[in-house]
């Protein structure tokens, strides 16, 4: 039998909203067109929590939360955005770019990318960080894809989606804190990886030109992901 | 060496009856990841590939899964260790205390840095994220011991006791 899940009112940003009770609190504001900046989250793959930048604050919580990983309460308050708030994701957005090499001017993902998006829309203008410069290889040794760890953010999407929508999983992340990678397999060749199907799925979720098609030149790689949501749905009635 | 040698050459392997013990007894249940790597460590002393593809293989569990078990925790190694093993705490408490000096010295007398053994095979060097030891800051697990309030003279002694064979 299936639950019965039971409509939840709340307020967002000052705006009444309902909701059902199995909702994050992201896809209730994303329902009622409230923006919250995300990056690891996508729609038809599970929530991560990782990339923290939908953090929110919850009256009565003593930390912020993260939007898409909440779910929704009766008589909640959010606020979206804050001052705070908005340090905090300009913090988390300065420390990506110092942990890896993104060089715009130089990236297949250029204008159409979710970081540098990000970057744009909250205002980032500078990074008080030192940046790391850490030698990252590129591994070009599949037939169609491209996987440059220089500009991968590990949001964990491609692990994702070759894990619960293609059903291979190829890739997970390696290692912990700053010497984490996406690997391929145990840590083989992408051309030779006898699991991958070549489907591309992490390729096109991929946020940046971490992972891209062979053959772009700057600024051509356009990712292309309407078909994972009705993906999810056709094989979860199978 | 053929695959199929490398196989059966597994299989004759004593060791490989406690990885394969560990296996049964959670009845080779994807959820043995770890507890199988465990045993692996403890009769191999490291995890190569070939042992990560076997278990792979035996609990129905992704190859890059594996690997990624295997290199998030810091008990696990990929590489065989040497005749000794230092394991330096660089948990927050014990890197304040002075852990950071201690591996400074590890890389001055004796080249080492984290997770290498030394040429003659004598000294591997690895860290910890935290022992759970934080009051004996800065800590170390002189092979399987933990030592307290450790200097880089206090390990160095350590170290040199071990290479006159008087401990």
């Amino acid at each position: 039998m299936k639950k019965v899940s039971q409509i939840q009112t709340l307020i967002i940003d000052g705006k009444e909203v309902g909701g059902k009770s199995d909702e994050s609190i992201l896809q209730v504001a994303k329902e009622n067109d409230i923006f919250i900046p995300t990056l690891c989250y996508l729609e038809g793959l599970s929530d991560y929590g990782g990339c923290r930048m939908c953090i929110v604050e919850v009256k009565g919580m003593p930390r912020l939360v993260p939007a898409c990983t909440t779910l929704i309460r009766e008589g909640m308050e959010v606020t979206t955005n804050s001052e705070k708030i908005h340090n905090y994701r300009l913090s988390i957005l300065a420390l990506l770019f110092t942990e890896r090499n993104h060089i715009c001017s130089a990236c297949v993902s250029n204008g159409h990318c979710e970081l540098q998006t990000l970057a744009l829309k909250l205002g980032l203008t500078h990074v008080e960080f030192p940046y790391i410069f850490p030698k990252m290889p590129v591994d070009a040794t599949h037939d169609r894809f491209i996987a440059d760890h220089n500009r991968c953010v590990l949001c964990g999407r491609c692990v994702r989606a070759c894990h619960e929508v293609e059903g291979a999983h190829t890739k997970d992340i390696m290692g912990r804190g700053i010497t984490s990678r996406v690997i391929t397999d145990l840590k083989e060749s992408w051309g030779s990886s006898k699991t991958c199907t070549s489907c591309g799925k992490c390729v096109h979720v991929c946020p940046t030109g971490a992972l891209t098609e062979k053959g772009k030149s700057v600024a051509e790689m356009e990712k292309r992901r309407q078909f994972l949501p009705y993906l999810k749905l056709m094989r979860e009635r199978r | 060496m053929s695959k199929e040698i490398k196989q059966t050459s597994l299989k004759e392997d004593r060791r490989l009856r406690m990885v394969d013990r560990t296996m049964r007894i959670y009845g080779n249940e994807p959820h043995a990841l770890i507890e199988t790597l465990h045993a692996v460590q403890e009769s191999y002393g490291f995890i190569d590939t070939d042992l990560m593809q076997y278990v792979a293989e035996k609990l129905g569990v992704p190859l890059s899964k594996v690997y990624g078990v295997a290199t998030f925790y810091h008990f696990f190694t990929l590489k065989p260790q040497g005749e000794h093993t230092c394991v330096v705490c660089t948990g927050t408490a014990c890197y304040i205390s002075g852990a950071k000096a201690i591996m400074d010295d590890f890389a001055k007398k004796y080249d080492l840095l984290p997770g290498e053994t030394t040429k003659d095979n004598k000294l591997s060097l690895l860290t910890a994220r935290c022992l759970g030891a934080c009051g004996l800051a800065p800590a170390i697990v002189f092979d399987g011991v933990v030592a307290g309030k450790q200097t880089p003279e206090t390990v160095s002694n350590t170290i040199e006791r071990w290479f006159k064979n008087e401990l």
